[in-house]
This record gives C-alpha cells, sequence and structure tokens, in this order.
C-alpha cells in the first residue's frame, strides 16, 4: 500500500472523531486537576480569605462549567488535534501569503527552555540580558534584510505592525504641524489590513483598483495623491505574486506630495537578499515575522509584526526600546515622542526567539537560498497547475511571479458548474489543507492562491499537483461528487457556513442551547 | 416545493448571428430569417436547464407552450406544467408579457427568462420588483444588468436560490435600447426600470456572501458622505438608480428612480427633470451632479442620464461630477474603464482620465474613466 | 577557495540536480532568470552583512541556550511580579495540548481539514462565557489592554458618544495602549478622561466619578480586581451610577479571579473584558497574554466585534456539528476598512489552551482556587506587614495582588530589589515612576503557587535587606 506510485494519489481518510462539545461531557463531582493546598499555618492566620470580598462581589453559585475528569479531557482535545490539519501534517502550499513553511522542531525546545518559558518581562534588565541580545541581534539582522534603520518588535502580528506605522505616519505629521493629512492611499490587491489598520488610526482610505493586467495603475496613484495624503500603504509583490517592477516611481510620486510611504513586506518570502525597503525609498515597512521567518502560525497566533522605519522616524517608535551600550542592553522607556504602546510589554519573546535562531541558521546565503526556492517552487507550481483543465491564469501573461500566484477556476466552473469553493471543500479528501481562496472583493473570479514556500520539495509539490488534477477531473466526469464534498473528512458540508441571522449565531454552548430550546439554529434547507 | 416560472423569447439572438444588432419587430425578423438566422434561444436555454440535471431537487416548473418553454423543458427531460392560454408559436412581445403577469399571480419563486433588453423589458412591464427574476442571456443586445454571464451561470444561479443557498438579490437596471438608432450605430439607451435579480456570485465567497447587509451600510455609507458635502445654496442634480436613491432616501425626500431629481439646501426642488429643466434650475449657480454606474458595461454618463446633458457638463466639468459606487461594482468591470457617452466627442475627451469615486463614508477609490 | 552548495535540511530543493530539473521544467537557465521582473535598479546588489551561520543543530540548541542562560528565570528565582503577568501554575495538560503539532502549525483553514481548530475555538468561548455568565465572545485579541482599547470602541459606536472614563490607577502598560488606540477616528477620536483614585483604600473615588460623569458619556471603566489589587468594593453603587446616564459599563476582570469573585455581569456590566493569560500561559517574557470582551446576547453589541467569531451549526448529516462564520462582514477581512477596526493574527492558541484549562479546572477547581490564592496573598501581606518599616498601604480587600510601602525603611523600590535578587528573590513590581504620590511602593503579587515556605522566605530576606540600612 502507501502512496500511489503512478497517480501520486492517497487513500485518506482524516480522524473523525465525532467529539461532543465538552460542556456535553460533564459527570457531576469529576476533577481534572486538584489545586495546591493551603496550609494550615496560613489558614489558622487568615481564615478563609474570601469572606472578606463583599457581598455581591462574591460569586453565589459556581461557574456552569463542565465537571470533566483529567483523561477525559486530556482524550477530548487530542482527538481535536487530531481533527485538524496542521501545517507539520500536509504540503501546505494551500494558504497562499501566509507563507507556511517549515517551523524548526529545535526552536520549540529551546522555547521550552526555562531561560524564556519562565521569565517576566517586567524583570529587572540584568536578569534578561540573554533575551534583550537576541532583540537587538534581530534587530540588526532585519535592519540589514530591509535596509531600515530601526526595529520594533513590539506589535503582537502583521496588521497591528500596520497600525503601529499608521500611527507613526500620523506622530510624524503633527510633529510637523501639517494637520490636513487626512487620508492614506492603499492597492486592492494589498492586504485588507492596509486599509483597515490606518482607517482604525482615524485615516480615510482611498483605494486603487489594479489596470486590466493586474498591476496597480501609477497614473490613478498620482491622480488620488494630494496634500491631504498622509501615507501610502502598499504591498509588493502584491498578493497575486507579481511583482510592481515601478515601486519607486510610487514612492517618487508619493514623497513629491510630503506624503510617508509604507512597505507591507507581508509577502517578503521570495525577495529576502533581493530587493528591500530601503533601495524602492521606503519610509516604513512591517514583516510578518512569524512567516518570512519561521515561527508556527499558532492557530492564528502568537505571532509577531515587526515594524521597521529610516533614520528620523526612529523617534516615534513604540516603547521601550531595547538599546545596547557596548556592555549591557537596555530597555530604553523615555521617548518623549513615541506613539506609546500598542501592545503590553515588549511583544512575542517567543517568535522573536525562532526568528533569530531561523535566520542564524541561515545566513546571507542560506536567506537568499530560500528566496530563489520559493519563486523557484513558485513557478514550478505555475507551470503544473496551469496544464490542468479549467484553471486560468489570470494577468501578467508570460511573466515571473515571485513566491505566490493567484489562479482562478472561472472556467471549471463555466464548463462544470464546480466552483472554486467545491474545489476547496473536496481537498481536504486527499489530504490537504483547504487552498486559501482571496479576500473579498473578489477581482479574480473562482479565485485561489498559493504559495508553495522553500519548506516543500518537488515531490510534494507533485502530490499537490496530482490531487488538483484529480478534482479537476472529477469535476468535469460527476461534477456532485465535488459539489457535495468532503467526504472523508472529519465532518460533511455545512449548507449554509455563513451565519448572518440572529435566531442563528452560537458562538458559545450557553447560547447554543437556549437557540436550539427555540429551535432556530438549524440550517435552513 | 418550489416553483420556477420559465418564459423562453423564442426569437431572442436571432439578428445577432446576421449582423442585424437585434430582432425586435417582425419586419427585423424576416429580414434575419432571410438571412439564414436561426432561433439561438433553445440552445442556451437547455445550457441553462442543464444545472438542474440530475440534482433530484423538487421544482415545479411553470412555463409557455411550444417553442416559448415546453420544447425545451422537454427536451432536457423536464415535465413542466404549461400555461396553455399563451401561444405556443410566432409568439410577440405582447405573449412574453402576458406569460409572465400569468406567473406573476401564480406567484413562482423565481422567473426565468431567456431574451434580450427587449425581453427584459417585458418582463419588467409585467412583474416589476414583485418577482425575483433572473435573464439567460440569449439576445444581441444585453445592456440590461438583469442576466447572468452565460447561461450556464443563469442555471446555476437559479438552482442554487432555490435551494436557498443564495439569498442576497439586487436591483438590476433594465436598459431600454432604441433598435432602430442602435443600427444606425447611435445608443439611445433609457433606463426603463428595474428588475429583482439574484445576486451572481463569481466574485463572492459563497459563504461569506452575506450581501444585503454589507451593501445597505455601504449606500448608506455613499449617501452620508453626499449629503455631507452639500454646501448652502449649491445645486445638486441626483441621477438616476438605486445607487442615488439612498441620497433622496437620506435626506427623506420623495426622489424619482429613473429620473434626475434636483435638490438645494437639502430639500427638493424638482423631480424628474428633463434635460431643458435641469438647465433652467442651474443657471447661474454653483453646481454637483450626483450619478452612478448604469448597465452592465460601465457607464456613468449617456445611458439612462441623459437628461444630464453635454452643456450643463461643460459648465459643470469633471471637479463637479460625484460618481458613488460600491468597491464590488468597480471590481465587477475587471480593470474595464468607467465610460461616458455624452455626445460630444471633445467633452468625453475632457470627462476621461482619474476620478475619485465615493465609494462608503469617507472611503474612495481611484478610478479610470474613458469613452467608447 | 571553492566551496560545495549546501544543502539545507529545511530547503530540500536547495540540492543541486533537483533544482536543476525544476528550472529545466520551466523553461529557466537559473534562478537568477526567475528575477527578471524586478528591474536592475531595485536589485540589492551587495551581500547581506548577517553573520555566519550556524548549521547545523546541535550547534545553534548550544548557541540559543547560552543565550537564555544569561537570563535568571521564575523557575530557580523566587518571583513576585504580576502587574498583568502573574506566575500561575500551567497544568501538564494544557503545555501537552498546546505543543500538539497539528494545533501549532495550523493556521487559517476552513472548518473542514481544521474541524477541531473551530471546535477548540468554540469551546473557548463557551467555557468563558460559563465563567463571565455573558453568551458572546469572539475571537481572541492581543491582549488586556486591546480587549480595553476595543470594549470602548465598541462603546462608542453603540452609544454615539465619544468621552471615556477610565481609572487613574489602571496600569501605565494598559493605559498607553488605550490612550493610542482611542487616538483613532479621526473627528470622533475618543477622549479620555481619569477617575481619580482615593489614595486611602486604592478604590474609584465615587465623588470623583461623579463629577466626570454625564449623559455624553459612551463608557466607564472599572477593573475588577484593579490593577493596584483591590476588590472594587463599589462596584454595584457605580454600575448603577453609569446606568443612570445611559453609559456602559466596561468591567476589565482578572479571570482567575472568577471562581470567588462575582462575574461582572451580576452587578451590571455590559462588558466584560481582560486578559486569559492567567488560564493556562506561562510567562514567556510577557509572550502568553491574550485578550477577552465578553458580551450579552444583543444584536447591538454582537454587530460590533471586531474579530472573527466561529458559530455552532449542522452539517447536511443529520445532527453532525459544523462550524460557520458569524457576521463575517464585520471584520476587516470581510470589508476592508469599513470593518469595524481591524483584525489579523493575534493569539489562537492561547485562547485554545484557556479552553483546556478551564475544563480541567472545572467549577470546583475555580473556586478552590481563587480560595487559596487569596488566602495566600493575605498571609503574604500580613506577614510582609508585619515587617519594621515596611507597610501594606491600602486595607481593603485584594485578589492576588498588593502594594508595599518601604517608605519607612529609607529604601528605595529599587534598592531593596536589588538585593533580594541576591536572596534569589524577584521583588514586586517597582512603582515609584508610575504613581510618584505612592512613594517607594511595590505591586506584589501571590498566587497558588507559592508556599508559606516561599513567603517567609521572602519576608526573611526583606528583613534582612531592610535591616541593612
Amino acid at each position: 500500500m502507501g502512496r500511489n506510485k503512478a497517480t501520486l494519489l492517497r487513500k485518506f481518510h482524516q480522524a473523525r472523531w465525532d467529539e461532543e462539545i465538552i460542556c456535553e461531557m460533564s459527570v457531576p463531582g469529576e476533577r481534572g486537576i486538584l489545586v495546591p493546598r493551603v496550609e494550615r499555618e496560613i489558614e489558622a492566620e487568615v481564615g478563609d480569605g474570601v469572606s472578606m470580598i463583599p457581598e455581591g462581589l462574591r460569586r453565589e453559585k459556581p461557574a456552569a462549567l463542565p465537571e470533566v475528569n483529567q483523561v477525559r479531557v486530556l482524550r477530548h482535545y487530542l482527538r481535536l488535534s487530531q481533527e485538524t490539519m496542521g501545517a507539520d501534517m500536509t504540503v501546505d502550499a494551500s494558504e497562499g501569503t501566509c507563507t507556511m513553511k517549515y517551523s524548526p522542531k529545535v526552536h520549540e525546545q529551546l522555547v521550552g527552555n526555562p531561560g524564556l518559558r519562565d521569565i517576566h518581562p517586567l524583570q529587572d534588565e540584568d536578569t534578561l540580558q540573554g533575551i534583550l541580545e537576541v532583540y537587538f541581534r534581530l534587530e540588526e539582522f532585519l535592519k540589514e534584510i530591509s535596509g531600515l534603520d530601526h526595529f520594533s518588535f513590539q506589535p503582537g502580528g502583521g496588521a497591528q505592525g500596520v497600525y503601529a506605522n499608521a500611527c507613526m505616519v500620523r506622530a510624524w505629521h503633527e510633529a510637523r504641524k501639517d494637520e490636513n493629512r487626512s487620508e492614506i492611499i492603499t492597492t486592492l490587491f494589498s492586504h485588507p489590513c492596509d486599509a483597515a489598520s490606518p482607517a482604525t488610526a482615524g485615516y480615510k482610505v482611498v483605494t486603487l483598483m489594479p489596470d486590466e493586467s493586474g498591476y496597480p495603475d501609477l497614473e490613478a496613484m498620482k491622480a488620488a495623491l494630494s496634500e491631504r495624503t498622509a501615507g501610502i500603504f502598499i504591498t509588493n509583490p502584491e498578493d497575486t505574486g507579481i511583482y510592481n517592477p515601478r515601486i519607486d516611481e510610487f514612492v517618487k510620486a508619493a514623497h513629491e506630495v510630503g506624503a510617508l510611504c509604507a512597505y507591507d513586506q507581508a509577502n517578503a518570502n521570495g525577495i529576502l537578499g533581493i530587493t528591500r525597503a530601503k533601495e524602492a525609498g521606503f519610509d516604513l515597512c512591517h514583516f510578518n515575522i512569524h512567516k518570512t521567518f519561521s515561527s508556527p502560525h499558532a492557530c492564528m497566533g502568537h505571532s509577531t509584526g515587526a515594524v521597521g522605519v529610516a533614520g528620523e522616524l526612529g523617534r516615534f517608535l513604540p516603547v521601550p526600546r531595547v538599546t545596547y551600550n557596548g556592555t549591557k542592553y537596555r530597555l530604553e522607556y523615555d521617548r518623549p515622542e513615541s506613539i506609546g504602546r500598542v501592545r503590553c510589554f515588549f511583544g512575542n519573546a517567543s517568535t522573536i526567539l525562532r526568528a533569530y535562531a531561523w535566520i542564524l541558521q541561515h545566513g546571507a546565503d542560506g536567506l537568499r537560498e530560500v528566496a530563489e526556492c520559493s519563486v523557484l517552487n513558485n513557478n514550478y507550481l505555475l507551470k503544473k497547475l496551469s496544464e490542468i483543465p479549467g484553471v486560468v491564469i489570470q494577468y501578467a501573461e508570460g511573466k515571473r511571479r515571485l513566491e505566490q500566484v493567484r489562479y482562478s477556476w472561472d472556467k471549471l466552473k463555466q464548463d462544470t458548474g464546480v466552483g472554486t469553493e467545491d474545489v476547496m471543500r473536496r481537498m481536504a479528501d486527499f489530504g490537504l489543507q483547504h487552498y486559501w481562496m482571496s479576500h473579498p472583493p473578489w477581482i479574480v473570479p473562482e479565485p485561489f492562491t498559493l504559495e508553495p514556500c522553500e519548506s516543500y520539495s518537488k515531490d510534494d509539490l507533485d502530490e499537490y499537483v496530482a490531487v488538483l488534477r484529480q478534482i479537476s477531473r472529477e469535476a468535469y466526469q460527476d461534477p456532485q461528487l465535488v459539489k457535495n464534498a468532503p467526504h472523508n473528512s472529519v465532518v460533511h458540508r455545512v449548507p449554509s457556513p455563513g451565519i448572518d441571522e440572529p435566531e442563528r449565531i452560537a458562538v458559545t454552548w450557553r447560547q447554543y442551547q437556549r437557540k436550539k430550546r427555540a429551535d432556530s439554529v438549524k440550517p435552513q434547507s | 416545493m418550489k416553483t420556477l416560472g420559465l418564459i423562453v423569447n423564442p426569437v431572442a439572438g436571432m439578428g445577432g448571428r446576421v449582423g442585424l444588432k437585434g430582432s425586435d419587430g417582425p419586419e427585423v425578423l424576416r429580414l434575419a430569417r432571410e438571412r439564414g438566422a436561426t432561433p439561438e434561444a433553445p440552445r442556451r436555454v437547455s445550457q441553462a436547464l442543464a444545472a438542474f440535471a440530475g440534482t433530484g431537487d423538487p421544482v415545479q416548473w411553470i412555463t409557455c407552450p411550444g417553442e416559448m418553454g415546453e420544447d425545451v423543458c422537454r427536451g432536457v427531460g423536464l415535465a413542466p406544467l404549461v400555461l396553455s392560454s399563451i401561444r405556443g408559436r410566432e409568439t410577440t412581445w405582447e405573449d412574453t408579457e402576458r406569460a409572465a403577469g400569468l406567473l406573476l399571480e401564480r406567484g413562482v419563486d423565481l422567473l426565468l427568462f431567456a431574451g434580450g433588453d427587449g425581453t427584459a423589458r417585458n418582463v419588467c412591464t409585467a412583474v416589476g420588483s414583485r418577482l425575483v427574476t433572473l435573464g439567460i442571456p440569449a439576445g444581441v443586445k444585453i445592456h440590461s444588468a438583469v442576466y447572468a454571464v452565460t447561461p450556464r451561470d443563469a442555471g446555476e444561479l437559479a438552482r442554487r436560490f432555490l435551494q436557498g443557498g443564495l439569498r442576497s438579490v439586487r436591483e438590476g437596471e433594465v436598459m431600454d435600447i432604441d433598435e432602430e438608432s442602435y443600427r444606425q450605430g447611435v445608443v439611445d439607451a433609457r433606463l426603463y426600470g428595474y428588475l429583482r435579480v439574484p445576486v451572481e456570485d463569481r466574485y463572492v465567497q459563497r459563504m461569506k456572501a452575506g450581501g444585503v447587509a454589507s451593501e445597505a451600510q455601504a449606500l448608506a455609507g455613499m449617501a452620508e458622505e453626499v449629503v455631507d458635502s452639500m454646501q448652502e445654496s449649491e445645486v445638486f442634480a441626483i441621477g438616476p438608480g438605486t445607487t442615488t436613491r439612498a441620497i433622496m432616501e437620506r435626506l427623506g425626500l420623495p426622489g424619482t428612480l429613473l429620473g434626475v431629481d434636483v435638490v438645494c439646501n437639502r430639500r427638493l426642488v424638482a423631480r424628474d427633470v428633463s434635460e431643458r429643466e435641469l438647465m433652467d434650475l442651474t443657471a447661474g449657480r454653483r453646481v454637483k451632479i450626483v450619478i452612478t454606474v448604469i448597465g452592465g458595461q460601465g457607464y456613468i454618463l449617456g445611458r439612462g442620464n441623459q437628461q444630464i446633458g453635454p452643456t450643463l457638463l461643460r459648465q459643470v466639468g469633471k471637479q463637479g461630477l460625484l460618481v458613488i459606487a460600491t468597491k464590488e461594482k468597480l471590481a465587477s468591470l475587471g480593470g474595464r474603464p468607467l465610460l461616458v457617452d455624452t455626445g460630444d466627442e471633445a467633452l468625453n475627451r475632457q470627462l476621461s482620465g482619474y476620478l475619485r469615486v465615493i465609494t462608503g463614508y469617507e472611503d474612495y477609490a481611484i478610478y479610470k474613466v474613458g469613452h467608447s | 577557495m571553492s566551496k560545495d552548495p549546501i544543502v539545507y535540511p529545511y530547503i530540500p530543493n536547495s540540492v543541486p540536480e533537483i533544482k536543476g530539473r525544476m528550472l529545466e521544467e520551466i523553461g529557466a537557465g537559473s534562478t537568477e532568470e526567475l528575477y527578471a521582473e524586478i528591474p536592475s535598479h531595485l536589485r540589492f546588489k551587495g551581500q547581506l552583512n548577517l553573520p555566519e551561520p550556524i548549521l547545523d543543530e546541535a550547534s545553534i540548541k548550544r548557541h540559543v541556550e547560552r543565550l537564555l542562560q544569561k537570563n535568571r528565570n521564575c523557575a530557580e528565582y523566587l518571583s513576585f511580579l504580576g502587574a498583568g503577568c502573574a506566575q500561575h501554575y500551567v497544568p501538564a495538560v494544557c503545555d501537552e495540548i498546546n505543543n500538539r503539532a497539528e494545533f501549532l502549525t495550523a493556521y487559517v483553514g476552513e472548518s473542514y481539514a481544521d474541524h477541531g481548530k473551530w471546535q477548540a475555538f468554540f469551546e473557548y468561548a463557551s467555557l468563558m462565557g460559563d465563567l463571565l455568565e455573558m453568551d458572546v465572545l469572539s475571537c481572541p485579541l492581543y491582549d488586556g489592554p486591546q480587549a480595553v482599547a476595543t470594549s470602548l470602541r465598541m462603546a462608542s459606536r453603540i452609544t454615539g458618544r465619544t468621552r471615556v472614563l477610565l481609572p487613574e490607577s489602571m496600569g501605565e502598560e494598559t493605559l498607553s495602549v488605550v490612550r493610542n488606540y482611542l487616538k483613532g477616528g479621526g473627528d470622533s477620536a475618543l477622549q479620555v478622561d481619569l477617575i481619580q483614585f482615593d489614595p486611602a483604600s486604592g478604590l474609584v473615588d465615587i465623588r470623583d466619578l461623579k463629577a466626570r460623569l454625564s449623559d455624553r458619556t459612551a463608557a466607564v471603566v472599572i477593573e475588577n480586581p484593579g490593577y493596584l489589587g483591590v476588590i472594587e468594593t463599589r462596584a454595584e453603587e457605580i454600575s448603577r451610577m453609569v446606568q443612570a446616564h445611559g453609559a456602559e459599563l466596561v468591567v476589565y476582570a482578572d479571570p482567575i479571579s472568577l471562581g470567588v469573585m462575582a462575574p461582572p455581569a451580576s452587578y451590571g456590566a455590559s462588558f466584560a473584558c481582560g486578559d486569559f493569560h492567567p488560564l493556562g500561559m506561562h510567562l514567556l517574557c510577557g509572550g502568553g497574554q491574550g485578550g477577552f470582551i465578553a458580551t450579552h446576547d444583543d444584536m447591538r453589541y454582537v454587530a460590533e466585534f471586531k474579530d472573527l467569531m466561529f458559530g455552532l451549526t449542522e452539517t447536511v448529516r443529520e445532527g453532525e456539528y459544523g462550524f460557520g462564520e458569524v457576521l463575517f462582514e464585520r471584520t476587516s477581512y470581510g470589508s476592508r476598512e469599513k470593518g469595524k477596526e481591524y483584525t489579523g493574527t493575534t493569539t489562537g492558541l492561547w485562547a485554545i489552551t484557556a479552553g483546556v484549562y478551564l475544563a480541567l479546572l472545572g467549577p470546583k477547581g475555580m473556586q478552590e482556587l481563587g480560595q487559596v490564592i487569596m488566602q495566600k496573598a493575605q498571609y503574604a501581606a500580613k506577614r510582609i506587614a508585619g515587617i519594621p518599616g515596611v507597610d501594606v498601604l491600602f486595607p481593603t480587600p485584594f485578589f492576588k495582588e498588593f502594594v508595599v510601602s518601604f517608605a519607612g525603611t529609607g529604601r528605595s523600590v529599587k534598592q531593596v530589589n536589588q538585593s533580594l535578587l541576591e536572596h534569589r528573590i524577584i521583588g514586586g513590581k517597582d512603582l515609584s515612576g508610575e504613581f510618584p504620590e505612592l512613594g517607594q511602593s511595590a505591586l506584589y503579587c501571590v498566587t497558588e503557587i507559592m508556599t508559606k515556605e516561599d513567603v517567609d522566605r521572602l519576608v526573611t530576606a526583606v528583613e534582612t535587606v531592610v535591616g541593612q540600612g
């Protein structure tokens, strides 16, 4: 047995435990864990401890949590883990824009080291010299990789990093008493946070639509710029994997009206050591540390959005900053022009530690190898997928893409009625993670976005292609098979998975129980 | 059981293959037949109906006799209920209207019709916004935004709408193009009305197609943006369309859907004005013109809003034009520019270039404008 | 010197022959050709100035371990630091689950392949809902401060008002995040006003609150327990005042206190928020934080959450649980800048862990835990107060933290803490910069992991340290 050597397909079935919700498992009296007892002397000294809580603020009725023994809790969550397709389990070229690269296991051992796991962010600097050195040295690395001058690792994710950048843009103009800059400009193929985070910081958003070839339109950019423009927030390469070769002209035009330029480097995996924010003229940038520099994505976090700035902008970075005076690493809080904090303490140290170790294992040559192999993998996958019936490659025909491609099943949909969501569900039947389609609005119809980063071998990609080819074949021969997928996954198709009706909304078990009694949460048939 | 009405305009599309830009009227039809045209519609309708084949969903089909629906249904193995009071041969637009009226009486869950702009207009006359409808593209001229992109798409959309997987409905423009001048190379397009059609989701993730709520929100946002910008004694000409209607709703004024209304100081000055009246009302005043995309091809001027004429446009200039449209609408143009057709080449060129489109409250897109 | 190309274990296709075959397949002569779209003037020309790589696993492990050895950690030292990141016991099952590769390396997959992840999120929200006696939680936020900030923006959107009141006694760490976050919103930026605290009790000054509260107030935040440790004993009275003005009451709560303390909803909070770090996360130098916001099942509130929500529903198979996304278009993923604030990758794995923690503890565990913490903290406070020159500042009931003044010892907190390090003790957080009005004071935190012996050791050490004066 084993994978079919000719078709590269597996007879796969994901774990299906048909597991109850933990709230349904309660057996009155069971305990999952016992808590430390209080010593008799303490009790004698202070009594029961809780009667000092005033009436009305004391909990009268224990929380309605389930009572479950430890064995069952463990088994339950192990089963749920088995019902989750982690990137370690599969060829995760699926989640395009997310850079699902391998996170070395040795890093997990390092994160479990008491020297990281058990340190408190408010400890005296003298007792944090090791981790502060890691912060400082990683900052040096990223300065080199981006060409910018200062970095902060405080933001807890990419979107928060963009938010910090928007705050710095705001602070910069405020410091210059340039108060009428109320707009930022972004492109539709930039990540939604390039619009949403500045909007949260108070900016109006002007969006550039792609031109017919899928590129951001420089003339539109020029038409959008004015003395009201505070900054531009732009991804490059965009989510299509297309590199904007005129990016420096966008920057130049923005600078001419006095705006700042923030480079979203969430898609940087294919350009490490190849091209940088500095050469394109940017004032700010951010990296998704967990993506490009390898941290497990942890079911959507913890993570780090590293923000980098050029020159003068350094004084606006969040506090504290990690500094080094030649003998000692310090946390510097006294920076009057800082935007303050966007997150408590100084970031997710475990992500920082992993990124530090990962970069150090590669060096300059290795980072370039990462970039080249991710682009090689992507163009290989592009070639193979272009041969599958039903796949459409939109935009930039004949051009090389960088680390990812936004593909389209538009032809498959028109030929067979099977659309991208149907294909996506069917992938689970072959042991692949569902692919990422696209953020709305969909400009590429029936989209899917793949990013086969450097962690995947040629054989991995061949298997991946084989699965998509098989699903395409099925769509042409037996569309219902694909439309009714998944068949071999944890659960079956959810008929109406967009839940917008108040009577169907059940985000907790309490809410579900109440609405179930009213019999309204069932899907509509 | 869900009910689905079907009306086929059997002669739709016959002019196209023989270079006749339409098939309205018995004379043109005769000419088309002489040139060797054969009916296009049945083939296209079968493509649409294929979506229902083998699904096993119980749907009651109700259709007209013969070539107006029955034949093609039977051809794909469906057993429809047939409206016997309609003729099945050599039908005219009156048959389409009558059939649509009968299906309205029966209260079908969805009315599918195959044809072009003329057919859409007949359906619109008969049912207005009282039924959810959807066009299977079979005609030569399709300027109305009530047709699916392909016949197969129409079938898919219809099937999913009946199954309940799609619940969003939008109002699509029904355009009325004068065929005679169209044949002469002049597009005289009027906005005839609106039909309610299920939202096409080639560009929308199905599981996340809340659609209705966010569209309403975006409309309210755009309206707020425009109303906030209104300055004292400035005259606003509010063009036709459901998008611009949101402005009148926000102001609490009884506007018209298909006409141009004039507002000043947040009060209604005149409803449904002609080009002439508009010129008189705006003479010597500061003027803003609010327009939106009308029809499926991206026109913002010259389709359905000809009351806003070249003379006024020249006076007001590009800076006096407020274009409002959702980002989804712009995205659906696939990178093609917005279009202006004022009837004046120099003016068209002047209005071309890049425009700031209002896409929500304090939310804008920069978009290219071209001319045909 | 020519060197063989390195084959990197994390880069399978760095094997030259394989690379060659793939290039051939795509019709390129070299990887360099793949960068044809990047014009020369935008290319980085040199070699990145990075250290020589440490290529093998054994050496990188040793290198990093040596760096980490330079840190002093709270496993070898006895630590009394809390201030938003307290050291609680982490059940082994919590570590077992969040180290599972399936959870650790999953990301944004849909609910079929990642059904288990969605269920674990749903259970996190459910168990937090049980603890808080509220129905609605979204996916987690970055941290507690973010949860306060977003609660306030939600409250502002709901009420249409722009003024918010926060306690002056709130920690700088939180206030700084909130101030930054409320500055956004352009013309409708939220105005932050601080309510004074009563220096005698450490509690919100009710008279000051009354003076500042008006019909333009969108929301009032109280912490319970407060940053300075005290239990806000007049929370019900505050709640009535806030409601009388049509404002929202936002309560920032320590979730681990809720086995013994009443859930904020019971005294009228419309928002309960906080940081779930205590529920099963390690210190991780501040990397174990995670924010939560809970409200009642009222669409005016539900529609204002900014992060993803996963709802329980059924699949096409009768009775089979499936999940869907709730009101997706609220989020910036769905509506870009028109979404409610921004969302993104936050702290999913920690939320799952918090769920595991609550499942293990159960109602009885949470109750006993709260009690034990309070007993130990009270014992520690009592013993510390007995040290000559050292005082515990507020006579108010507290949960796990309390303010210790060293004013009477003539020594600064900094000096005390420096000396305590020599005893392998990490003292409480120095408040002298943050709250100069409290003099040389420190915030001490005592949790269930402390023993009587630990507390006694602290007391002996402090006695020695302050006696040295």
